[in-house]
């Protein structure tokens, strides 16, 4: 046997990355489905040439008359379907023909449906002969890192990270102890400390090859920029990863059963999925909980890697969410030793 | 006085002579439930012992103590001169460890899983002697999860052995495996008491303790009610065989006892669930004054039958339960 074969950190290491890849549900989780959300995503979102929005109206010449501008597309139809119509969502905005006038039915809490309402009365009140006061021109610009998948993209990353590495520590961890595995392991002279080690080696393996094929996807696929230096972001990957390891030894520090670790991580993990600012920005979240999502380790994390990917941050400027990475990693590491039930 | 004791045992013994497994005074309880209440255990350099019982006894408990998994409430363990607070380290390269129903990871192979258990220690046997002492060559590529219950089992006693040990704790090594399984295991046992190993096993099987055990020593409600050789406890019954025998339904509960008792060779007496038995030392010249007995009191039989007194018997007599019994 030579050396590396007989450490047993190496053995260790190079088991939980076999079992790993022995998984196949674990290695789709890991490494397909962030790029098939990656895609979905960026389908859904994609940036159309011009939105055009969906309208109705109740009669021909209404319809003709909205149906001149590029925005809009419209459909002729009584004032009863139109508003099954608007209900379903299949149009924004329903124009219906009054003795007095023109009344437009729409959702004025819907974005889409009040541009609709601008340009349907624009076009129409333009077909009845109105003329503009001011001439004005559109100079269009797109630019790459103001698009909805630059913004998700790193979400994304931050959410993997944080799923991989919670899944990835939870349940290996309570099925060896469910099983008596730990017990056994422990009744050896295995140094404990180097189990616990060689799950971080192997999820920081695992990383490597996970972030790069997710980042790669989304370069090429939809030029995502990285503006920032890329060792920096790799090192807030990595930052990551570490955090939300230690979380995640936290979770199965004492849990007997699958059941319970489940919970746990739900408990753990949801209010993340919904406050961390993964699909939307976390500042939309009232002020009142914005110290709470703030402190929140995914928050940290997307902040950071937004800010390096999309502004070009460095490591500096991204102190603050570095800083409360490195406080949850401390934080959890420290309480899981302490009360980690090995048996 | 634990301590004093301990310092004692080092300065007149270095190690080298000292008893592989030494107990005193262990107790352990979890919450009111008193596991070991007050155990002394001795076992001398290649013994092969067991520690016998019914379930609850306090087997596993005591052999988790003496593993370094459990910590006794009160009262001291020695291994092989080491004591767990100080020697921990030096214990753990020395000793080999076979739980109760450990479940090796199931998507790791066979050799695989040896590699990894002989890499935590110092010295030992390769993995390819690991693999052909627990007769697992043909498996050797075999992922856990394919293997049978007897095969895991082998491998769980592989990565005991993968050390080198010199003190092997097994935990019901044959609990739940079927007849010819149990027998492989016992040959494995056998190997290993002629290679000198100390042995120190736990079970719940009788025939398995008579069969591989030097010495056993007999727990019940978390103490040793008896300890010897198996000759020797059957021995202390003051009669070799048993015969047991059952009335005709109509007339159980007719029967007198003290006819029977007053035959030569006799030594007692108990009834289970209708079943009679005569502890017995004679065979030849008892059973026949048995008949006698028992045609005298115009009694009729549904059964008779008689074996020779098993560990089984010395449980039942110290205890007057079965050790199925739960």
């Amino acid at each position: 046997m030579n050396r590396l074969e007989s450490s047993s950190l190496f053995q260790l290491t190079s088991m939980r990355f076999r079992l790993f890849l022995r998984e196949p549900e674990a290695v789709f989780w890991t490494f397909i489905f962030p790029i098939l959300l990656a895609v979905g995503l960026g389908i859904a979102f994609r940036n159309r040439p011009a939105d055009v929005l969906q309208v109705g109206a109740t009669t021909a010449q209404l319809s003709q008359a909205l149906a001149a501008d590029k925005g809009l597309t419209a459909t002729t139809m009584d004032e009863a379907a139109g508003t099954r119509a608007l209900a379903t969502g299949s149009i924004l905005l329903l124009a219906i023909q009054r003795p007095e006038g023109i009344e437009y039915k729409f959702d004025d809490t819907n974005t889409d449906a009040r541009t609709a309402r601008l340009l349907a009365d624009r076009a129409i009140q333009t077909a009845a002969g109105r003329r503009e006061a001011v001439r004005a021109e559109n100079q269009l610009v797109h630019e790459t890192g103001a698009r909805y998948i630059d913004f998700v993209v790193p979400g994304l990353l931050g959410m993997n990270l944080m799923g991989s590495a919670m899944w990835g520590l939870v349940f290996p961890l309570v099925e060896a102890r469910q099983k008596k595995l730990l017990k056994r392991m422990v009744a050896s002279p295995m140094p404990r400390w180097q189990y616990l080690a060689s799950f971080l080696l192997s999820r920081l393996l695992l990383l490597v090859i996970e972030v790069a094929v997710f980042l790669g996807f989304a370069g090429l696929a939809f030029g995502v920029p990285f503006r920032g230096p890329l060792w920096e972001l790799a090192l807030l990957c990595v930052l990551t990863s570490v955090a939300f390891s230690a979380l995640g030894l936290l979770v199965s520090s004492r849990a007997r059963t699958m059941e319970a670790a489940s919970g746990l991580l739900n408990l753990v993990m949801l209010p993340m999925w919904i406050l961390s600012g993964i699909f939307f920005s976390a500042s939309r979240f009232p002020a009142a909980i914005q110290p709470l999502v703030r402190a929140l380790p995914l928050t940290a994390a997307n902040d950071a890697l937004r800010g390096n990917m999309l502004q070009g941050m460095s490591l500096g400027q991204l102190a603050a969410p570095v800083a409360i990475l490195l406080a949850w990693a401390a934080a959890a590491f420290a309480v899981s030793l302490r009360i980690f039930r090995w048996r | 006085m634990t301590d004093s004791r301990n310092a004692a045992t080092l300065t007149l013994d270095p190690g080298g002579n000292a008893p592989s497994l030494l107990l005193r005074g262990l107790r352990k309880s979890f919450g009111d439930v008193v596991a070991v209440d007050g155990l002394d255990l001795e076992v001398a350099r290649g013994e092969c012992f067991g520690l016998l019982g019914p379930n609850g006894a306090g087997k596993t408990t005591t052999i988790e103590i003496c593993e370094g998994l459990t910590e006794a409430d009160a009262g001291s363990v020695e291994l092989l001169g080491l004591d767990w607070r100080t020697g921990a380290g030096e214990l753990r390269q020395r000793i080999g460890v076979q739980l109760q129903e450990t479940q090796f990871p199931d998507k790791l192979t066979v050799e695989e899983t040896l590699r990894l258990f002989r890499s935590f220690y110092r010295r030992g046997i390769s993995v390819d002697e690991s693999v052909q002492r627990a007769q697992l060559e043909e498996k050797r590529g075999a992922r856990v999860g394919t293997l049978s219950g007897g095969q895991k089992q082998r491998l769980a006693m592989a990565c005991a052995l993968v050390g080198d040990p010199e003190l092997l704790f097994l935990d019901e090594p044959t609990t739940g495996l079927d007849p010819q399984a149990r027998r492989h295991l016992w040959n494995l046992v056998d190997a290993l008491k002629q290679a000198g190993r100390t042995i120190i096993l736990t079970t719940h099987y009788m025939e398995e303790a008579e069969r591989l055990c030097d010495r056993v020593a007999i727990m019940d409600h978390g103490r040793v009610i008896t300890q010897g050789t198996t000759q020797q406890l059957i021995a202390s019954l003051g009669a070799e065989h048993v015969v047991e025998f059952a009335v005709a339904e109509r007339q159980a509960g007719k029967l007198d006892v003290a006819p029977l008792l007053a035959i030569p060779g006799v030594q007692s007496h108990r009834v289970d669930a209708g079943l009679h038995q005569l502890s017995v030392g004679e065979l030849h010249t008892a059973v026949p004054s048995i008949f006698a007995a028992l045609d005298g009191q115009g009694l009729e039989l549904s059964e008779f039958r008689t074996h020779s007194a098993t560990l089984e018997d010395v449980f039942v007599s110290l205890t007057g339960r079965t050790l199925r019994d739960e």
